[in-house]
Formats: C-alpha cells, sequence, structure tokens
C-alpha cells in the first residue's frame, strides 16, 4: 500500500462516518441536516484528513456545557475553536461559514478523533454548546456564522492579518453555494483581491440547494465561477465528491489571488431515498412514520456491527 | 473661546505613533472622517475598504482576532444603519476590540436623513457589549482615544469633526463613565451631550443670571451609564431633571435617564430635548437646531416650564453669549 492510498482510504473511511452518523442522528431526532452531509462529506473529510495542517485539539472529547456568552465579566467562556487545534501561527486555521452545516461538522470532529461520540447526544440539548446552529462556543466554531456570509470576511481579516505578519500557514473557508447571494461575499472577493490575499482558499459547496428549493428557481447565482473570475478570484471546478480532484486543487501556489474550489456535489449523495424529497432538501423532519422507517432501514443496512438506534 | 480644528486628524496621528496594533480602515470617506494625515503618515497601518461596510466591519472583527486593533471610520449610519448585522454577529457576541468611530451624529451635516445619525445611541445601546462614547470638545477627541484602546471591547465613538470648541480644560481629560460638572444648583438637574453641552452652557450662564440655579452634567460615556454622581444628581433637584441630546429622544440619554430614575424610584419630572421621534432634513447646524428645538433657548422654555414662571430671557440675550463662542469661525464642512 502507498501512503497515498492510505490517507485516501482514511478520507472515505471518514467520509462515510459523516454520512452514517448524521444520518442516524437524523432518524433519532425525526430531522437533520442530511443533505449537507451528502454534499460536504468528501470536501470536509477531505480538508481534515489530508489538506489542512491542524494541531491536535485543545479542547476536551466530551464538550463542556454552556458557561455564558463572551463579556468583559465571563472570564469562563471559552470557544470551540479549540477542537480545529491552537491557533498559533504555524497551524492551518479552518473556518466552517453556514454554520447550520454544524452537525455535519461534529460527526466530521468525531470521525476525526477531535471529540467523542458522546458529544454528539448533546446536540440542540438544553444548557448545551453542541447547537444546532453552529456558534462561536460550538466544537469546531470559533465564530458566528449563523447570518451567513460573514464567515468569510472574518477568515479574510485573519488571512490580511497573517499576512502582514508573514505567518505562512494557510486560512480554510468552507462555504454554501447559497451565500452568494448575499453582497458581503462579493464584498469580500473584492477585498481579498484588491489587497492579494492568497493565503486563503474557500471550498464551495455547489449544491445548488437552499432553504426554499433549487438555487436556480430561488435566485440564481451562475455562472458562480464566472462571476468570482471577474471578482478578482482564481476558480478550480472539482467533482465534490472526487477526492482526488478536492485534494489537488489544495495544492496550487499561492499567486497573489484568493483561491476558490468550487465542488460540484450532489445532496442525496449515497442516500438516493432523498431523491424523493427533491426540489426541498434544505432539512429533513419526515413527512409520516413510515418515511421514518425507510431512513431507519437504510442505517440499519449499512451500519457497521453492533451499532443500534 | 477657543475653536481648534481637525482635532482628531492630528491627535490621532501622535497618539498612534507607538501603537503598532493600531490600524485605521475607512470607507471611501478619509477625507471627511480626518484619517488622511494617518493614512499619509502610516500608510502600512491604513486600509481602504471601499464603499462596502458591512465587510469592513467583518473584516475589522477578523483582524482584532489577530491582535491588531482596528479604528473603523466611516459616517456613522453607515456603520449602524448599514452593517448591523455585522457589528453584532462579527464584532460584538465576541466582545472583539474593533473600535468604530462614527461621524456626522444628529444634525451636525447638511447631508439630510440619510446622512445624520439620529438614532445611533438608540441602537448601539441595546447591544450586548458594545461600549458608546461621545466626545463633546477638543479636550474630549483628544482624550478618548486612551479610554477607547483600553477598553477590552468593541466601542462606538459618536465623533465630531471640523472646527470644534475647547470647552474643557487641557488638563482634564475624558474619563469613562464619569460625568462632567459643569455648574453646580438644587433647582433643576440638567444633563447633556456632545454638541448640546456647548448649547446648554449659553443658557445655563443667562438663567444663573436670573436666580435658576442649575447642577449641569455634560455626559459623554452612554454605555455603561453608572456613574453613581448622575444618580446623586438625578435625586437633588427641586422641580426636575432636564435631559438634551443631538440625537432621538427615543433611546438615547434621555431614556437612559428615564430608565435610571425609574428603576431607583426617583419621582421627579423629565423634560427630555431632542429630536422628537422625527427625521430631519438637510441645513446648516444653527437652522437645525432652532428647527427641531435643540437650541439654548429651548432649554430656557424647558426650564420654564418646568418651575412654572417666566424668565424674560430673549433670543437676543442668548445670541450675546452665543458670541463669546465657537462658531463664528466655523464653516459648514462638505461632504
Amino acid at each position: 500500500m502507498t501512503e497515498k492510498n492510505n490517507w485516501q482510504q482514511e478520507v472515505k473511511r471518514v467520509a462515510e462516518g459523516i454520512r452514517r452518523r448524521v444520518l442516524e442522528h437524523t432518524v433519532k431526532n425525526n430531522g437533520g441536516y442530511l443533505s449537507q452531509a451528502c454534499s460536504a462529506a468528501e470536501i470536509l473529510a477531505t480538508l481534515y484528513v489530508y489538506i489542512m495542517k491542524l494541531g491536535s485539539s485543545t479542547a476536551p472529547m466530551v464538550p463542556p456545557p454552556f458557561q455564558g456568552v463572551p463579556s468583559i465579566n465571563n472570564p469562563d467562556y471559552t470557544s470551540g475553536a479549540g477542537y480545529n487545534g491552537p491557533a498559533t501561527p504555524d497551524f492551518d486555521r479552518f473556518f466552517l461559514s453556514p454554520a447550520h452545516y454544524a452537525l455535519v461538522l461534529y460527526t466530521v470532529l468525531i470521525e476525526t478523533g477531535r471529540m467523542a461520540p458522546e458529544g454528539l447526544s448533546q446536540f440542540n440539548q438544553d444548557g448545551s454548546t453542541v447547537e444546532m446552529i453552529g456558534a462561536e462556543h460550538s466544537p469546531g466554531f470559533e465564530m458566528m456564522g449563523g447570518a451567513l456570509a460573514q464567515t468569510l470576511s472574518q477568515a479574510g481579516g485573519i488571512a490580511l492579518a497573517r499576512k502582514l505578519r508573514e505567518q505562512k500557514a494557510r486560512i480554510w473557508v468552507f462555504m454554501s453555494d447559497g451565500e452568494f447571494q448575499e453582497g458581503q461575499v462579493w464584498e469580500a472577493f473584492q477585498t481579498l483581491s484588491h489587497y492579494k490575499v492568497d493565503n486563503i482558499t474557500v471550498y464551495v459547496d455547489v449544491n445548488g440547494q437552499q432553504c426554499d428549493g433549487e438555487i436556480r428557481n430561488v435566485m440564481g447565482i451562475g455562472p458562480l465561477d464566472q462571476r468570482l473570475q471577474s471578482f478578482g478570484a482564481r476558480v478550480i471546478k472539482v467533482d465534490g465528491h472526487d477526492i482526488t480532484a478536492l485534494s489537488a486543487a489544495a495544492s496550487y501556489k499561492a499567486d497573489g489571488r484568493p483561491l476558490s474550489v468550487l465542488c460540484y456535489t450532489d445532496p442525496c449523495r449515497k442516500i438516493s431515498l432523498l431523491e424523493k424529497r427533491r426540489p426541498k432538501l434544505h432539512y429533513v423532519r419526515f413527512k409520516n412514520k413510515a418515511e421514518r422507517q425507510e431512513y431507519a432501514a437504510l442505517f440499519h443496512k449499512n451500519m457497521p456491527a453492533g451499532h443500534t438506534l | 473661546m477657543e475653536t481648534v480644528a481637525r482635532v482628531h486628524e492630528n491627535n490621532l496621528v501622535k497618539w498612534a505613533k507607538n501603537r503598532p496594533e493600531v490600524v485605521v480602515l475607512s470607507a471611501d470617506l478619509t477625507g471627511s472622517t480626518e484619517i488622511g494625515l494617518f493614512a499619509e503618515t502610516y500608510p502600512d497601518r491604513f486600509f481602504s475598504m471601499g464603499v462596502a461596510e458591512q465587510n469592513m466591519l467583518s473584516f475589522a472583527a477578523g483582524m482584532a482576532r489577530e491582535g491588531f486593533i482596528p479604528f473603523v471610520h466611516t459616517f456613522a449610519v453607515f456603520i449602524y444603519r448599514q452593517a448591523l448585522n455585522q457589528i453584532i454577529s462579527s464584532i460584538a457576541y465576541s466582545n472583539l476590540p474593533v473600535k468604530m468611530f462614527g461621524f456626522l451624529p444628529g444634525i451636525t451635516t447638511p447631508g439630510g436623513a440619510t446622512h445624520q445619525a439620529i438614532e445611533d445611541v438608540a441602537v448601539m445601546r441595546a447591544i450586548p457589549n458594545m461600549v458608546i462614547y461621545e466626545p463633546g470638545d477638543a479636550t474630549e477627541i483628544e482624550s478618548v482615544l486612551d479610554a477607547v484602546a483600553q477598553t477590552p471591547a468593541p466601542v462606538y465613538v459618536r465623533m465630531l469633526r471640523g472646527e470644534v470648541p475647547r470647552l474643557f480644560s487641557k488638563t482634564e481629560a475624558f474619563t469613562a463613565d464619569r460625568a462632567r460638572v459643569l455648574s453646580r444648583g438644587d433647582d433643576l438637574t440638567l444633563l447633556s451631550s456632545g454638541i448640546c453641552t456647548e448649547e446648554a452652557m449659553r443658557a445655563t450662564a443667562a438663567l444663573q443670571a436670573r436666580g435658576v440655579n442649575i447642577l449641569h452634567l455634560h455626559i459623554s460615556t452612554h454605555k455603561p451609564f453608572t456613574d453613581p454622581a448622575v444618580l446623586d444628581a438625578l435625586s437633588a433637584p427641586r422641580y426636575g431633571v432636564i435631559t438634551m441630546e443631538n440625537h432621538s429622544i427615543v433611546g438615547g440619554l434621555g431614556s437612559a435617564v428615564a430608565e435610571l430614575m425609574a428603576e431607583n424610584g426617583i419621582g421627579k419630572r423629565l423634560a427630555r430635548i431632542g429630536l422628537k421621534d422625527t427625521f430631519a432634513h438637510g441645513g446648516g447646524r444653527a437652522y437645525l437646531m432652532r428647527y427641531y428645538s435643540l437650541d439654548a433657548l429651548t432649554l430656557v422654555n424647558r426650564v420654564e416650564t418646568l418651575i412654572g414662571e417666566k424668565l424674560g430671557i430673549t433670543e437676543n440675550n442668548l445670541a450675546a453669549v452665543r458670541l463669546e463662542h465657537a462658531h463664528s469661525k466655523a464653516k459648514e464642512e462638505d461632504l
């Protein structure tokens, strides 16, 4: 076995784990952001396993309970950033922008050994930091991304600051395509191009979906590649489920342009039952018992031995 | 009275000399917000962000996370109106030390309703973690930066530009959350902020001469609003309390005082001078202060109402005071 095959196997294992855990959670809780796991599993798995240089987690394996919000009067507050390792100059930084992908991110942390599986049982429970829409204190988060479109600007500020201090590590941002309807995203790319911030790479989950349905019907954003190029970004288009293509995009040498990797994905990938729910895939809440049973059966068919719901 | 031109422009350059962590961000209003000299002097610490305030505020948050102290400059309305969600989600929630310098408070611009920040204190006061300073003269503009830098939180500075009076001695620096006592008396308590303090000082002299004694406090910190001297002052007067602000009477100084009085069971009358829940329009400062009843004569009228007595103070009496003051030299700044 070559080293290459080893990491690819690991990415595949993590991606599979993401889908399995999100499916399990969705069945158990009668709801979840399942299509996001289907579209983003390979992207996030490749980032965490192969692309990013993150240090080991500095946070507890089981997330601490809610300790209050940040304020001058709250010395106990901690952000969820520790799950991605220390924010020291020699390590990369990762920012997930669409905070409703939180469930997916938590499963990534579990599969990569950064959070205990029990952590997920706190999901959306009162008094927990493992929130449905990831907040700054939620595992793997470092910002308040819930409003969408703000994370890229903030990560841009961090990338620029690191450039000013001549720190070599890179900034990775995960975005969803629906966010590109927001003007602030374009303001951010305009600024990244203007200041030649090329230590930042944006992986975009182009799944063509948003809350109301298909992006092309709600508010078209195409041609996304050309729009980004006209804003001065360097654009690479890949199959978002092709691990080799996803990883190759990360090895582009900086050339003065912010790099965006458009990952074209299938929001029903490997859970084809979801096809029946088109065009609305944003959040899965089962319509009836029978539908829930179908998904439970799918989970049971695919789960490793010893697992029960 | 002395007036000083472009106080912030010169002071910021001097003040920031040995503070490499301080960076200045501009949204295409560099000359208009007095940061041109900073840009010339420290080009490596100056970032032109274009007319894109939402990105600018979030970007500043990112830089603050890396240890820089961003001083964001633009007109106030383009900060809190254009980028409120960014202020909240990118900056305030995380209690990041982003410092926002908002120019053209209230009716200080002929730019009209789109340029006049008339509800900024109300909006910013409602945001957790936010600290709000409003310098009232040249001395406070010069000394507020120390307080801004020392406050480990987001700070909104309601800023003055151009020709500014020096009302307070250079040796009496801005102190966070501390009111300045400008006159003493037990008939009425008057709390004023920003440009209204200068206007109020014209009236208090004339009122004092008619035997009306006023405890006059200048308020330069809107949040936190916990100076015990303020509470004492509210409890003291015989006839009641007056607030005077270059801002809507909804949500600003008048509201903060009302909250404090109610919570402490201070059963006195309260008269709030300010924009009476209305937008303004473009015009000169003196005209707008008269038209919207924000001037010294308005204060005299409110005093007369509270004490139930006509004092016979005329516009001419106040104009005589006015001559000793600043604005004979001042010209309206363009946008």
